[in-house]
């Protein structure tokens, strides 16, 4: 019998690969010399040592490609003269940061951008944790509920933009009709900074806030229930039990999805470009919701000057990484807060 | 070391023969693509882009009809702002423009700076075609032609009959003319109608009325040199004029084009329009099941000529000999007479005019005023071009949301002129 499968091996091998041409059982290096051998050996080092980066190398290839070349390319056309449709023309240096710097649409851009940011990702992560604290309990048909919150997620954004928009309309939208109902004025979603904010934030907060509390779902079941179990023992109530061991073991998971968030807020455009009905689209009349990308557009679109585009990008780029710090630092600290709470004999 | 088995070798040859058939398939595709208008389909494929409406669709059924070996498709978009920035994207990217580009009147200025990235469709065959405004606003410095007149706009008064009658004034249209023949007749009549009428507005949008002024002023916002001077003392009359009517109640501070706006003339929104000739579709089609429509023979202040379009052909079209026939024949009188009758464009061609097709229509919705009289008048009465220069249509943009700003309440009307100054100057 082990003969029988030694040829049914060998048939097979030699079907697959007609390259392998040898009887299987004779091997290709046998009568490899003293000096070969050790260079088998050199290969094996370096295979350890070096597959795994080619492993990951497509990523980093492709980001390359798609991702560094761009930020590059960027940088270099920000510091030119530089047209839409007529391309490169002279070196001017820092002027168009200068000029980016000096207009009074790129602070009120900035300033709507934090503001629409703030009031989206802080109640998205916040509602985010809760829901996912909710559907990690045993409730009847978790699957349906778990996929009843990521329903929002899978609408495209300009449909989210066209029913939003259509709630939010200043003279004929269903909130301002209903507050009619009950005797209060209707609020100009359109023409009023903060109400504008909202409205979008709210958008914003309808898509993504059943995609992050199932990511935040998926680390609350890696954490370990004897957890739980221990301190149930010990006296901790459910609100106890989230606050003490559900937040702090999701920690990373945590300053994951705020990262994430913050690039997602910071860098909005779809929404307030489709909630908008001027003309000219560049976030109200008054600008009351124009966003930093939004001004890119506006810069290299309408004005058809990439330059001053390239440098905003630029500038946005970099008001990101800093929140994205700052925002790291601080939910570091929001865990470590919780996180008095855990006895040390948890510690894992 | 191989420890095949046969179920393995099957998976594996599966998978070979799938892949094999999938590069195939792909290859074939590939092939269909860039064998175009080769022996197995030898019709050239042009496409057409055009915004809001411009009468075209019978006349391509006609001509693919006529021409089996050029086909042409149509893309349509709502409104000449999102034609623009798709212009411009696919300008820049190099690729993706249509065959065939509408561009509306107002821009082609803009265009003709850009003249190296549109062919010169010059033909002296048809010198003499189009009015010589037309024409000229077609011609870049070099005399070049490079863009094909579609319509014209000469303006009329568009007005609601029944609501006149409501506020107590005359309906008939020559009297409604004779109480319209200067803007300060035109906004006192208003004032006496919103008294009567609350709740309706005079006129349908502030930026609307605001085109049809401009289109009286010789030099809006570019001197003749191109030099841009937007505190000129027209410039600042006509912001004065609209911006107190505001207050006035004459206006309905809605955007033109908006939802709002096109839900406005369902819900009895306002009375009178400034109506160039291709409105006339766009109010019948906004206004669908509203009975007492009708079009005056008058415009305040003279004559005016508000839009009116040209077709060009990019450079990066593939079949730009074909875009330039296809273009010749839909921009010909008798096509664009046909125009005329769908969505009611006036022609811009010199033989279009004196057609009795032209000048015998008439128009059901519009209670069956002689559209086609009434605008070969209006056309007659024009006595300014205004002078429109590259950046005409993006200060045209900035001045639009000026007086938006005091639509909705943003800002009090020296606020929003200084805004108004500073975004012009960064153009």
């Amino acid at each position: 019998v082990p003969q029988d499968v030694e040829v049914k091996t060998g048939d097979a091998a030699q079907s697959a690969s007609p390259v392998h041409t040898g009887p299987p059982d004779v091997p290709v290096v046998r009568h490899s010399a003293r000096p070969s051998s050790r260079w088998r050996e050199r290969l094996n080092r370096w295979d350890v040592r070096f597959s795994p980066y080619a492993y990951i190398s497509p990523f980093f290839l492709l980001f390359l490609v798609i991702g560094m070349f761009p930020l590059i390319y960027t940088a270099v056309v920000s510091v030119y003269d530089w047209s839409l449709i007529g391309g490169r023309g002279e070196f001017v240096g820092l002027q168009n940061y200068r000029d980016v710097l000096g207009n009074p649409y790129f602070w009120k851009s900035a300033v709507n951008t934090l503001s629409i940011f703030v009031l989206s990702s802080g109640p998205q992560i916040l509602i985010a944790l809760g829901l996912a604290g909710l559907l990690d309990t045993a409730l009847r048909g978790a699957t349906f509920w778990r996929m009843g919150v990521l329903l929002p997620f899978v609408v495209a954004p300009a449909a989210v933009a066209i029913i939003f928009g259509s709630l939010f309309g200043d003279r004929y939208g269903l909130f301002n009709e209903a507050l009619g109902w009950i005797g209060l004025p209707g609020v100009p979603w359109h023409t009023d900074r903060l109400a504008s904010h909202i409205a979008i934030a709210t958008m914003v907060n309808w898509r993504w806030t059943g995609y992050n509390a199932l990511i935040l779902l998926a680390a609350m079941q890696a954490v370990p229930r004897e957890l739980y179990d221990a301190a149930a023992i010990d006296g901790a109530g459910r609100y106890r039990q989230f606050t003490s061991i559900t937040v702090p073991s999701i920690r990373p998971t945590v300053i994951f999805v705020v990262i994430t968030s913050t690039i997602g807020g910071l860098q909005i455009f779809a929404e307030p470009r489709l909630f908008d009905t001027t003309l000219a689209q560049n976030g109200g009349s008054d600008r009351q919701f124009s966003t930093m990308t939004m001004l890119v557009y506006d810069f290299g679109w309408h004005l058809r000057d990439l330059g001053r585009a390239s440098a905003t990008a630029w500038l946005l780029f970099v008001l990101i990484i800093l929140i994205a710090l700052v925002n790291y630092f601080l939910s570091r600290r929001f865990g470590a807060l919780a996180g008095i709470h855990r006895p040390r004999r948890w510690k894992r | 070391v191989y420890r095949s088995t046969p179920r393995a070798t099957r998976t594996w040859a599966l998978t070979a023969t799938a892949a094999v058939l999938l590069s195939l398939g792909l290859a074939a595709c590939g092939g269909d693509d860039g064998d175009d208008g080769g022996s197995a389909d030898s019709s050239v494929k042009i496409t057409i882009a055009t915004f809001n409406e411009f009468g075209y669709e019978d006349l391509i059924s006609e001509w693919n009809d006529a021409n089996p070996d050029i086909q042409v498709t149509q893309k349509k978009v709502g409104t000449w702002d999102d034609a623009k920035e798709n212009l411009y994207t696919k300008l820049a990217a190099g690729s993706g423009l249509s065959d065939i580009e509408a561009i509306e009147g107002d821009a082609m200025p803009a265009i003709l700076a850009e003249s190296d990235a549109f062919v010169d469709l010059t033909d002296t065959e048809l010198d003499g075609r189009w009015l010589d405004f037309k024409a000229a606003a077609a011609t870049n410095a070099d005399g070049q032609m490079i863009g094909y007149g579609t319509d014209a706009g000469p303006e009329g008064i568009c007005y609601r009959s029944d609501l006149f009658e409501k506020a107590g004034l005359p309906t008939d249209r020559d009297e409604v003319a004779a109480r319209m023949g200067t803007w300060d007749d035109y906004f006192a009549t208003g004032e006496e109608f919103v008294k009567k009428v609350p709740g309706t507005a005079w006129y349908d949008s502030t930026g609307g009325t605001a085109q049809a002024m401009l289109n009286q002023v010789e030099n809006p916002f570019e001197q003749s040199d191109n030099t841009i001077d937007v505190e000129n003392a027209d410039l600042q009359a006509v912001y004065a004029t609209l911006t107190a009517n505001i207050d006035k109640g004459l206006s309905t501070k809605l955007t033109q084009w908006s939802d709002d706006w096109t839900a406005s003339f369902q819900k009895d929104g306002f009375a009178t329009m400034a109506c160039p000739g291709w409105m006339l579709g766009v109010v019948s089609g906004n206004a669908d099941g509203v009975a007492g429509w009708d079009f005056a023979n008058v415009f305040p202040g003279g004559g005016g000529n508000w839009g009116g379009s040209f077709l060009v052909v990019p450079q990066q079209s593939e079949h730009p000999d074909e875009a330039k026939e296809f273009a010749a024949w839909i921009t010909a009188p008798e096509q664009q007479v046909k125009a005329f009758q769908a969505i009611g464009a006036f022609p811009s061609q010199v033989e279009a005019l004196t057609s009795p097709e032209v000048l015998d229509m008439t128009n059901e919705f519009f209670n069956n005023a002689p559209v086609g009289q009434i605008l070969s008048d209006r056309a007659a009465a024009i006595t300014v071009q205004p002078y429109k220069g590259p950046k005409y249509s993006d200060i045209l943009q900035a001045f639009q949301a000026a007086l938006l700003r005091v639509d909705d309440g943003t800002n009090d009307p020296a606020e929003s002129w200084e805004t108004f100054l500073s975004d012009v100057d960064q153009l």
